[in-house]
């Protein structure tokens, strides 16, 4: 066991890195030990599947088995990469003629899928290890007065829920609090942030971001604080075109729940990759500007 | 062959079923192959056994071929071995030298290969013809049936079958387990399609039971144990403490006026929690019995022990009060019982994306029967929890029914009563109402009539099923109200309809503890837990133990004129029970070969119906015919051999296993 096999998959390689960045710093700051897994591949997402759904499972299969040859459990912070390695892990187990066939893959690269490879998202793992209370006994620069809407986004809480009554988790909440800040009721916690339609159906897209977006400010929010590296790219890089066609000049910076928690350990800014996003977090008050300088 | 003593001349029929098995078995093939098997004489297809002529065939062969053994391959035995076993006693033979196989529900039904389903049609009939070859005549124990019955749970359907069952003057003994009878019904202010007020037509025959002489009411009590079997039931009921003398009570609910709680603290399970109540409480004016019941987890005296007791005093020379009183058990003699244990509707928090539980005003259908009923939590009025009426009223239909993630089933009432609650709720606040469909279901008389009045009345229908209910407004008309999102899909377009009170028309569901029930009266139930009946169509109301009958809803999701008819059948299948005043048990029973037995008492310990003794001067076991079930287990158990069992002797067992395997 050499800790976590850490799957960043690809977004976090691109749009997410500062997700990856914040993810290795506060990880490493609470000491959980996190090593990235060797040689992976993408996880297919929901393109590959839709056009050949075999192969798609044979290339999330073969993290599995990487990770199953390393025999540590897998940590994926991208919803979508949890969704497929879970979905395909229970298919295998269900559907025994297409779990030969990837086994049959496999062997041929000399790799063995093995059963049950956890699969976890750190939202699930710093939760126990080092746990809530353990973290607040770090928190070095509580973000006191920030208002904060939690928003999961949907692939955790549906099909393979992370939790086990998505409805009325406070998981993520907990996590915010934890830094000091405030959380703001958010109705839409679970809504889905439009994913690809931003790129194919634009006008039907920038409505599901607007109306996110809408509600976290009608509440109040100064941030809103994601668990994944596509709702956080459509809340922050259409937010601009969402929010100008309904005629609203505010505009609030959405954050992963890794730098939130990055920024409350006293983590500098930098190393959470915050100077990579285009809205940038400024916060107004006082005493976070001293929270975050 | 070796048959049993006589040479056996076999008569073997193959039934078509009309396509039912002929679509699927190639008959005329199994008949052939039929007729070459040993001691076999006649073999033929019929398109119906069933029917009149089938049965005549079978009737005639045994006198011009002097058959004395029967095979019939058709349905299963459970709807038809007694038809067969009838025409065969006709037809001069004794009943049970027939052997009745199913080559439908076993076969046709389930293989879609005709050349597979054709070979295992050959070898189940190749099974029977080794197997009756070997059966023996058997005389069937006759039983007689007490002329009593005993009918769990006291909603319209319990009440109808007793009332029934009462008036052909049977004893009655109807066991509820809540303070009061009524069930669902009693909530309801008015009942669809004729908006006929519920009390009016349901407290009379409330009142009914109480007072007839052949009604035993038996209430706040549950059924424990069951022994017997049909036409001696013996039955053990708990009766839980209420803590008064109903016999004492007057129902002058002066007890409830003096209790030391001034205002009354705790939900009121009857209004759902809507309104409040004392310890001591009646659940609603009209219950019956009329007498109030003192809640042991509220009441201060029965949880510390400690209070003025300034009920006792206001009950005074009555006396009615005991706080000494405790559960008691009644043993009954019953020949028949009834089960109508009815429904429990679904739980909404299931299906949480429409906020019960969050918001307070998306209130459950029950509940929205209380509030507009004139004698419940508001008197009538439709107010939302801060007293105002609601403009604008939505309802969600389907809430656990007719959904993958939840219940697949239709409901059935759920259509027919949001349409009545649409109406009452306008009715009574004057407020827009929105109803919210997957397909509006009418069918029953006048059920599409008063679809089509609420359509006029104005009653806003909206085809689609909703998405989620919420409290984020997007436009300032939204603020402060809960959000319905749905697709219209009568025009393609997605809606959002702001609205200040949902109502979500759960489904019906069986009642949590049917399978402990339905164990307890040794009857089957469907794998979404709800009685079955022994037959679909023909037998709606009988189980598939004898002396068990269901009515209403624990049968599955049913409206009230529909509960009630079934209910009196049940009645009339129950007096038919009675009033022949015997029955033919199953000759299937184990038997003791006294000279093979050991007296080694390993039997009498294994079964489970304490059907076998031991006869201390032979010092052998000894079976009670009427007890025994024929459940094989002693058969199987005993070492010496010296047990058997009628209808599946070694014999009868063996050669079939050897016929469906050779
Ligand atoms: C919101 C709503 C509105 C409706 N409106 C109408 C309407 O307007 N018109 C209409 O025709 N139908 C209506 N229905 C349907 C109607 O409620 C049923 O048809 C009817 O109640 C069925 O009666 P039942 O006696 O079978 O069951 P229930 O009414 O459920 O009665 C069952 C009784 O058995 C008791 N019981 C349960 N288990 C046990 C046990 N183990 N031992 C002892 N007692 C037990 C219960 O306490 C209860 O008293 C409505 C249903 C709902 C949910």
């Amino acid at each position: 066991m050499s800790g976590y096999a850490y799957y960043p998959g690809c977004s976090l390689l691109g749009t997410g890195k500062s997700y990856d960045e914040s993810v290795r710093a506060v990880f490493e700051a609470l000491g959980v030990p996190l090593q990235e897994l060797e040689n992976w591949n993408c996880c297919g997402a929901t393109a590959y599947s839709s056009i050949d759904e075999c192969t798609a499972f044979a290339l999330a299969a073969r993290n599995l088995a990487l990770a199953h040859r390393r025999g540590d459990p897998i940590l994926a912070p991208c919803p979508n990469c949890y969704l497929v390695l879970t979905k395909t892990q229970r298919y295998l187990e269900q559907y025994p003629e297409i779990r030969q066939r990837i086994v049959q893959t496999l062997e041929r690269l000399g790799l063995n899928l093995g059963h049950d490879v956890p699969i976890r998202h750190p939202l699930q793992v710093l939760s126990e290890t080092p746990g809530l209370e353990a973290i607040r006994q770090k928190i070095q620069k509580p973000l006191k007065g920030l208002r904060v809407a939690p928003y999961y986004g949907c692939l955790l809480a549906r099909p393979y829920p992370i939790v086990e009554d998505p409805w009325n988790t406070t998981i993520l909440e907990d996590f915010i609090r934890v830094t000091g800040a405030e959380v703001v009721p958010y109705a839409y916690r679970t809504r889905c942030c439009g994913g690809a339609l931003t790129g194919v159906v634009r006008e039907a897209g920038l409505r599901m971001v607007y109306i996110l977006l809408r509600e976290a400010l009608r509440q109040g929010a100064q941030a809103v604080v994601t668990t994944c590296p596509l709702c956080q790219f459509n809340l922050e890089a259409f937010q601009d075109q969402a929010l100008r066609k309904n005629g609203i000049q505010e505009r609030i910076p959405v954050l992963y729940f890794t730098q939130l928690l990055g920024l409350a350990l006293g983590l500098p800014p930098k190393k959470l990759g915050l100077h990579r996003h285009l809205i940038p977090f400024q916060p107004q008050r006082k005493a976070l500007q001293e929270a975050v300088a | 062959m070796k048959g049993n003593g006589e040479v056996p001349r076999i008569g073997v029929y193959v039934c078509d079923c009309g396509t039912n098995i002929a679509g699927k078995v190639r008959v005329a093939e199994v008949v052939e192959f039929a007729r070459d098997l040993p001691g076999v004489v006649v073999a033929r297809e019929y398109k119906y056994m069933c029917s009149d002529p089938g049965q005549d065939l079978i009737k005639r062969d045994i006198q011009e071929y002097n058959l004395n053994r029967i095979v019939v391959a058709s349905c299963s035995p459970l709807l038809h071995e007694h038809t067969f076993r009838k025409a065969t006693a006709e037809g001069g033979l004794n009943p049970y030298l027939v052997h009745h196989v199913n080559i439908r529900e076993d076969v046709s039904w389930v293989h879609e290969d005709s050349d597979e389903a054709t070979r295992k049609a050959k070898a189940i009939v190749h099974g029977a013809v080794l197997r009756v070859a070997w059966q023996k005549p058997l005389e069937p124990q006759s039983v007689p049936v007490r002329d009593s019955a005993l009918v769990v749970g006291g909603g319209i359907a319990g009440i109808s079958a007793a009332l029934t069952l009462a008036e052909a003057g049977k004893q009655v003994y109807l066991v509820e387990r809540e303070p009061t009878i009524g069930g669902h019904m009693a909530k309801f202010d008015k009942t669809f399609p004729t908006l006929d007020c519920a009390a009016c037509i349901l407290t009379p025959k409330m009142t009914a039971v109480k007072d007839h002489p052949n009604i035993t009411l038996i209430t706040y009590a549950e059924v424990e144990e069951v022994d017997g079997y049909v036409g001696n039931f013996k039955v053990k009921v708990r009766k839980k403490p209420r803590y008064v003398h109903e016999d004492r009570c007057v129902g002058c609910l002066e007890c409830i006026e003096a209790c030391v709680f001034k205002e009354p603290r705790f939900p009121n399970e009857f209004d759902l929690g809507l309104s409040k109540r004392k310890p001591v409480y009646i659940p609603f004016p009209q219950a019956v019995p009329p007498v109030v019941t003192i809640d042991p987890d509220t009441c201060l005296y029965l949880r510390f022990g400690k209070c003025k007791k300034t009920c006792v005093e206001a009950c005074g020379d009555r006396n009615a009060i005991d706080f000494d009183m405790k559960p008691e058990t009644l043993e009954l003699e019953v020949g028949t019982i009834i089960l109508a244990t009815g429904f429990k509707t679904f739980d909404p928090t299931r299906t949480p994306k429409y906020g019960y539980g969050r918001f307070p005003e998306v209130y459950t259908s029950l509940e929205i029967e209380r509030l507009v009923n004139s004698s419940g939590p508001t008197g009538g009025e439709v107010v939302m929890r801060n007293g105002q009426k609601p403009k604008r009223v939505g309802i969600i239909h389907c809430v656990g029914s007719r959904d993958k993630n939840t219940n697949p089933w239709c409901s059935k009432v759920c259509c027919m009563y949001s349409l009545k609650l649409a109406h009452l709720i306008h009715e009574r606040s004057g407020a827009e109402v929105y109803n919210f469909y997957i397909d509006m279901r009418t069918p029953g008389k006048g059920y599409e009539e008063f679809y089509n009045r609420l359509a006029k009345e104005g009653v806003h229908l909206i085809r689609g099923r909703v998405a989620e209910v919420t409290d984020a407004p997007l436009h300032p008309e939204e603020e402060g109200k809960l959000i319905i999102r749905v697709e219209d899909t009568n025009i393609g377009v997605v809606r959002r309809i702001p609205v200040d009170m949902v109502v979500l028309a759960v489904g019906l569901e069986p009642q949590p503890d049917a399978d402990e029930v339905r164990r307890l009266f040794n009857i089957s139930c469907s794998t979404e837990g709800w009685f079955l009946e022994r037959h679909p169509k023909l037998a709606p109301v009988e189980t598939f133990t004898d002396g068990v009958f269901v009515a209403g809803a624990c049968q599955g999701p049913k409206d009230i004129p529909e509960t009630v008819a079934q209910a009196q059948a049940a009645a009339a299948n129950a007096l038919a029970l009675m009033d022949k005043g015997s029955v033919e048990m199953e000759p299937n029973v184990a038997r003791v070969n006294e000279e093979l037995c050991s007296g080694c008492h390993i039997c009498i310990g294994l079964c489970p119906y304490g059907a076998i003794s031991f006869n201390e001067e032979k010092k052998v076991a000894e079976v009670n015919e009427v007890l025994c079930k024929g459940c094989g287990t002693c058969t199987a158990a005993c070492p010496s051999g010296a047990l058997s069992q009628n209808l599946f002797s070694d014999h009868e067992v063996f050669s079939e296993i050897m016929g469906v395997l050779l």
